[in-house]
């Protein structure tokens, strides 16, 4: 497979009101196409301002990014991020939040509502095109959040903590679920969390971070003889539990 | 999702709940009625002095002629002063707002004036409207416009200000250009904001109208209050205060239907 997003020496600095803090520095990776790559790290060591960057609203202090072998240049579509809360619009209907990316990248074509028509009726919401957000479930959100991205055709999806904000049942089924999709729809993903099992289980690699300023302390290869492998199926495996306590070891963390 | 066969609980609580609210209408009614009963009999039995405080009897006589005084045209000068008065202010107030939501520069420069200006009584400024703007209608507008569209920027800007940055960041990942972030997020968020800001705007008008029509004027209800003050009318003035407070009752029940549809139309909850 060849490498869809490359970054190269990586560094981000930002200025504080006491000071020059530095994020992140010297973090080069690599994603391939169909990817899914995990980012875990100790609490606030700048790995959400990773994914930040690599979508634009972070601009980079050093090094580059490039996007299939050509440097990468905002504002890009190709990549799409995926936040924390399902911020879907109360005031819309959900097919209206379905197209809201479209709406704001000027590409309401045809083909593209159908598109997204497509998608709302492939994943379950067709029925419930025309009502509220408020009267959906948090996981149904959370997959009106997903089509609405997906609606935008983007390559790569960046996920932060995208699933945080959900109950730990909601959140099992949902990221299975999300997983799934990704997988069918055939994207590359690239996955911020602080959730060790939920990287595990959704990634083909995980990629830990040391304290601030990140650096990449190991990418670890999260391997399982599955057939039609799925977060929850890879939950039940028994390498589970050693990927977990080698992702554990390499965080040191000492609370 | 109606259950024809109610529980017994259930239909107890139903008939409680329009029990009170029965009640609450009869005391409102009741209050407004023994009002006017012991106005009209302190009057009569000279309690008070009915030609000072009037009395509802004398109001009524004053309303019987209501095309001899003239009121058809005194109300509507005050209502077309108003009204025009409350849109400009409402225009121009939450115009301001999204210029000073656009560029925080522009705001954080504009604070200091803003907040002067809020506590500033604007009335004091009537003298200098009046040379300015001329005595007539356009000076009582100005004077309207002078109350109600600092208060429509502050309020309006809070609004603005405190959107949910979630919204604003997910609008942001699509690539939305300011100018997007505003009609799509921004100002939607802020309808509750602004329908807020009309209800205080229309009382804020209507003091501004009066206190113009008391300065300079010859029509309007403040003109008609201000002259039955000066010849002793006082059951002029009587009536017009109370044609005045229908008056801002009536605008009032507009804006909160009007919100009412507007939220009906457009929200989730319907």
């Amino acid at each position: 497979m060849e490498n869809i997003l490359e970054i190269k020496n990586l560094k981000i600095c930002y200025q504080a009101k006491n000071g020059e803090v530095e994020a992140v520095k010297n973090v080069s990776f690599s994603v391939k196409n169909g990817e899914f790559l995990s980012i875990v790290g100790p609490s606030g060591c700048g790995k959400s301002t990773i994914l930040s960057s690599i979508s634009g609203l972070t601009p980079i202090t050093e090094g580059e990014i490039y996007l299939k072998g050509k440097k990468l240049s905002f504002p890009c579509f190709d990549i799409a991020y995926m936040l924390q809360k399902d911020s879907l619009l109360p005031w819309r209907s959900i097919r209206k939040n379905v197209i809201l990316g479209l709406e704001i990248q000027k590409m309401l074509s045809e083909e593209n509502l159908e598109y997204a028509d497509s998608l709302l009726k492939a994943y379950g919401l067709w029925e419930f095109r025309d009502k509220y957000p408020s009267q959906l479930s948090g996981g149904m959100r959370q997959r009106a959040a997903l089509i609405r991205t997906l609606s935008v055709k983007p390559e790569i999806l960046l996920l932060d903590e995208a699933f945080s904000a959900l109950d730990y049942q909601t959140r099992l089924s949902v990221s299975d679920d999300v997983y799934k999709i990704l997988k069918k729809e055939k994207k590359t993903a690239i996955i911020v969390t602080h959730d060790i099992p939920e990287s595990i289980s959704m990634s083909d690699r995980v990629l830990v971070l040391t304290k601030r300023p990140a650096e990449i302390k190991k990418i670890i290869n999260t391997e399982f003889d599955i057939q039609n492998r799925s977060p929850l199926l890879t939950r039940d495996h028994k390498k589970f539990g050693e990927y977990f306590n080698q992702i554990w070891k390499e965080l040191d963390i000492n609370a | 999702m109606h259950n024809t066969n109610l529980s017994k609980e259930r239909l107890s609580y139903l008939s409680k709940v329009k029990k009170d609210k029965a009640v609450v209408t009869f005391f409102r009614c009741f209050i407004l009625v023994l009002f006017i009963a012991v106005w009209e009999i302190s009057a009569h039995f000279n309690i008070i002095d009915s030609f000072v405080l009037s009395s509802p009897s004398r109001i009524l006589k004053v309303l019987l002629n209501f095309n001899k005084n003239n009121f058809p045209l005194h109300i509507y000068t005050t209502l077309f002063e108003t009204v025009v008065g409350f849109l400009l202010g409402i225009i121009i107030g939450v115009a301001l707002a999204s210029a000073l939501w656009w560029s925080p520069f522009l705001s954080k420069v504009s604070e200091p004036y803003l907040v002067v200006l809020n506590s500033l009584p604007k009335i004091a400024l009537g003298p200098v409207i009046i040379i300015w703007a001329g005595a007539g209608v356009r000076a009582i507008i100005f004077m309207a416009l002078a109350i109600s569209t600092i208060v429509t920027v502050l309020e309006m800007l809070e609004g603005f200000k405190s959107t949910d940055q979630d919204l604003i960041k997910m609008a942001k990942t699509f690539g939305a250009t300011r100018l997007q972030i505003f009609f799509k997020i921004v100002l939607p968020f802020n309808i509750s904001t602004l329908f807020n800001s009309l209800k205080i705007n229309i009382g804020l008008s209507l003091v501004g109208v009066i206190a113009g029509e008391f300065l300079v004027s010859k029509a309007g209800l403040g003109y008609l209050i201000v002259y039955g003050g000066q010849v002793f009318k006082m059951d002029l003035v009587m009536t017009s205060v109370l044609i005045l407070s229908v008056a801002a009752a009536i605008m009032y029940e507009f804006i909160v239907i009007s919100e009412k549809l507007t939220l009906k139309f457009i929200n989730h909850k319907g």
